[in-house]
C-alpha cells in the first residue's frame, strides 16, 4: 500500500477575477522508503499541492480530490484537530526559507522541544536530551550550547539543519521538503542534500522533494513527477526521465540546462513549442 | 584587444565600531584581488555567500571606494574616495542586481524607469527619451505596449529584462551582473542568458558576471575567478579553471555541484542499492 495516495487533486483559489485553478487534476503516490521529486517552475502548483496535503492552505482555497489518503487514513474528511495530530508528527515539512520559517523570538531549543511536548508529551529532561540528540543527528556542533541560540545567531545552512531536526523529531513516516536548498550555497546545498538522503535511508521515511533544480532531482530522487501550470506532464523513474524524457516539456526543461548547452545559444521552452501547439503531457515520438 | 577594466590588488576593509563593552574590529572583505577584463569578454566571479564578491561588485560599480589598490577603467585610474567620480565615468559602468522584484521602483512606470538615466545624464529631449526607451524595450525582447505599465504587471524574467534595459540606456562599456539569473526559473534563466549573449554580440559589451552557479558560469564566461574568504584563489580562462582546477576550494565547489546526467544518476543508484 502506498504511504500517500492522491488522485485527481484540484486546488482552486478564489480571486477577484473568479476561480483560479492552481492544481489541475494531479495524481501521485509515494511509497515507504521512496524519494519522489516534484519538479516544475514557479506557478506550476508543486508547493500548493503539498500544502493541500498538509492542510495548510488559506480558507480562500478550495481543495477537491477523488482520493487523498495517508497511511490508509482519508485526509479529506479529517477534522482539524485530528489533522493536527498527524501533521508535524507523521507528515513533516521543511520549507524553502530556513531563516524565515523559524520564530525569531524563541531559542531553537524551545522550538524543537515544542514539537516534542505537543506530539509526544515528553517531560522536560527527556525533551532536552532528545533535542540534543536531534541536533547531533543533523550535524550541528556543540548541540547542548546551541539549544540556547536564537535563529539570527546561526547561518542559513545551520537554520535549515534546525528545521530538519524539528521535522524528524517525531520520526515522521513522510517528509516533505519544499525547495530545501534553494536559498543556500552549492557547498552547503550538497551537505543538506546528503543529510536528507542519509536520514531518509536511516529512518526508512518516504520523502517528497519539491524543487525546480534538475541537479537536485538527479542527486536525490527515485521517481520524478514533472508539473507545469498545475498539470502533471510526466511521471517516470529518475533514470528514464533523464535518459529518455517522453513529454515535450521535460525535453525542453532538460535542454535549457546550461550543462547541456551545445551551441552558442540555449534552447528555450518556446523553441519547443514554436508551432503554437499546446504543451501537453502526451508522449511525442 | 583593449582592456576595459583592470583591478590591481584591490583591498576593502570594513571597520566595525566597538560598543560600550566591546572593542571595534576590522573585517577584511576583499584581500588584494587583481584581474583584467578585455573588451567584449566576460569575467565570471564565483564564490559562496560572504566571500566578498558583492563587495567587489560595489567597488567596480563605483558605489564604494576600495581601501587600497588601483582600479582602472578604460585605462584611467579611478579613486572615488578622492572625488574622481564624474558623470561620464558613471555612465561607463552599470549594474544589474540579483532580485528583479527589489530593484525596480513599484510606483514608477517602465517608460520612466528607462528614461530616468537619460534625464540625469544629459540634454535629451522628452521625445527622444521616449524613442530611445521604446527602442531599448524592443532590444530586450519586450514590446512598445509595455512602456506605460508598472513593475508589478511583469513576471520575474520580464523584470530582469527591464533591469538590463535600464542598465544599457547610457551605452555603458562595462556591465556588472550581480547574480542576474539566480532568482529565475530554469526556462526563464535560459532566455535571459541568451539575451545577454545577444546584447554582448551586438554592442560589444564587457560583462563582469557574479554567480554561484557553476553550470551558468561555464556557459557564459571567458575568464573565471574563484573567490574564497576575500581572496582570489583561482583565476584563469574558463577551460583552464574547469578542466584543471588548482585550489582545493575550487575542487570542493565542483564536487558539490549536482550533476544531471544519466551516468552520475546510475552511479548514485548503484551506490544506494549496494548500501
Amino acid at each position: 500500500m502506498a504511504l500517500l495516495e492522491i488522485e485527481n487533486l484540484v486546488v482552486e483559489f478564489q480571486t477577484s477575477g473568479g476561480m483560479f485553478r492552481a492544481v489541475d487534476g494531479v495524481s501521485l503516490k509515494v511509497h515507504e522508503r521512496e524519494v519522489l521529486a516534484i519538479v516544475g517552475e514557479s506557478g506550476s502548483g508543486k508547493s500548493v499541492s503539498m500544502l493541500a496535503v498538509m492542510g495548510l492552505l488559506p480558507w480562500t482555497a478550495k481543495v477537491t480530490a477523488d482520493k487523498m489518503t495517508f497511511n490508509g487514513r482519508d485526509l479529506l474528511t479529517l477534522s482539524d484537530s485530528e489533522r493536527r495530530k498527524i501533521v508535524g508528527k507523521d507528515i513533516a515539512m521543511i520549507f524553502q526559507e530556513p531563516v524565515a520559517s523559524l520564530n525569531p523570538c524563541y531559542t531553537i531549543g524551545f522550538q524543537i522541544e515544542e514539537v516534542l511536548r505537543f506530539h509526544l508529551g515528553l517531560g522536560r529532561k527527556e525533551r532536552q536530551a532528545r533535542a540534543i540528540e536531534l541536533l547531533t543527528a543533523v550535524g550541528i556542533p556543540d548541540p547542548a550550547e546551541r539549544l540556547e541560540s536564537f535563529p539570527h545567531q546561526m547561518s542559513g545552512g545551520q537554520c535549515q539543519r534546525v528545521m530538519i531536526a524539528m521535522a524528524i523529531a517525531c520520526n515522521p513516516k513522510l517528509l516533505i521538503a519544499d525547495e530545501p536548498t534553494t536559498a543556500l550555497d552549492v557547498t552547503i546545498q550538497k551537505q543538506i542534500l546528503d543529510l536528507l538522503v542519509k536520514l531518509q535511508a536511516e529512518h526508512g521515511m518516504g520523502m517528497i522533494m519539491i524543487t525546480h533544480n534538475m541537479g537536485v532531482v538527479a542527486e536525490t530522487a527515485d521517481r520524478v513527477v514533472v508539473q507545469y501550470k498545475g498539470r502533471k506532464m510526466e511521471e517516470a523513474d529518475v533514470l528514464s526521465l533523464f535518459e529518455n524524457p517522453r513529454s515535450n516539456y521535460t525535453k525542453a526543461l532538460l535542454a535549457a540546462l546550461p550543462d547541456n548547452a551545445t551551441g552558442d545559444r540555449l534552447p528555450t521552452i518556446a523553441d519547443y513549442f514554436k508551432d503554437g501547439s499546446e504543451i501537453s503531457g502526451a508522449a511525442v515520438s | 584587444m583593449s582592456v576595459v577594466l583592470e583591478a590591481r590588488n584591490i583591498v576593502r576593509d570594513y571597520h566595525m565600531p566597538g560598543g560600550l563593552f566591546s572593542k571595534g574590529r576590522t573585517v577584511h572583505a576583499v584581500k588584494g584581488v587583481s584581474f583584467t577584463v578585455e573588451k567584449g569578454k566576460t569575467l565570471a566571479i564565483v564564490g559562496e555567500s560572504g566571500c566578498g564578491k558583492s563587495t567587489l561588485a560595489r567597488i567596480l560599480t563605483l558605489i564604494d571606494p576600495a581601501t587600497s589598490g588601483d582600479l582602472l577603467i578604460q585605462g584611467k585610474k579611478v579613486d572615488i574616495a578622492k572625488g574622481d567620480l564624474t558623470k561620464d565615468l558613471r555612465r561607463e559602468v552599470q549594474i544589474v542586481f540579483q532580485n528583479p522584484y527589489g530593484s525596480l521602483n513599484p510606483r514608477q512606470k517602465i517608460g520612466d524607469v528607462l528614461a530616468t538615466p537619460l534625464v540625469i545624464h544629459g540634454n535629451v529631449s522628452a521625445g527622444e527619451r521616449r524613442d530611445r526607451a521604446m527602442a531599448m524595450l524592443k532590444k530586450v525582447g519586450l514590446s512598445e505596449e509595455h512602456y506605460g505599465r508598472y513593475p508589478h504587471m511583469f513576471s520575474g524574467g520580464q523584470r530582469q529584462r527591464i533591469a538590463i534595459a535600464r542598465a544599457l540606456m547610457l551605452n555603458p562599456s562595462l556591465l556588472v551582473l550581480d547574480e542576474p539569473v539566480s532568482a529565475l526559473d530554469l526556462s526563464v534563466q535560459a532566455q535571459v542568458l541568451n539575451l545577454l549573449a545577444d546584447l554582448q554580440d551586438e554592442f560589444n559589451l564587457t560583462y563582469v558576471f557574479i554567480s554561484h552557479d557553476l553550470s551558468v558560469v561555464r556557459y557564459i564566461a571567458d575568464h573565471v575567478m574563484v573567490m574564497y574568504f576575500g581572496e582570489a584563489v583561482e583565476y584563469g580562462t574558463r577551460d583552464q579553471v574547469f578542466t584543471d582546477p588548482k585550489h582545493d576550494y575550487t575542487k570542493t565547489l565542483f564536487a558539490a555541484t549536482p550533476r544531471a546526467d544519466p551516468a552520475s544518476i546510475k552511479a548514485r543508484l548503484a551506490r544506494k542499492n549496494a548500501a
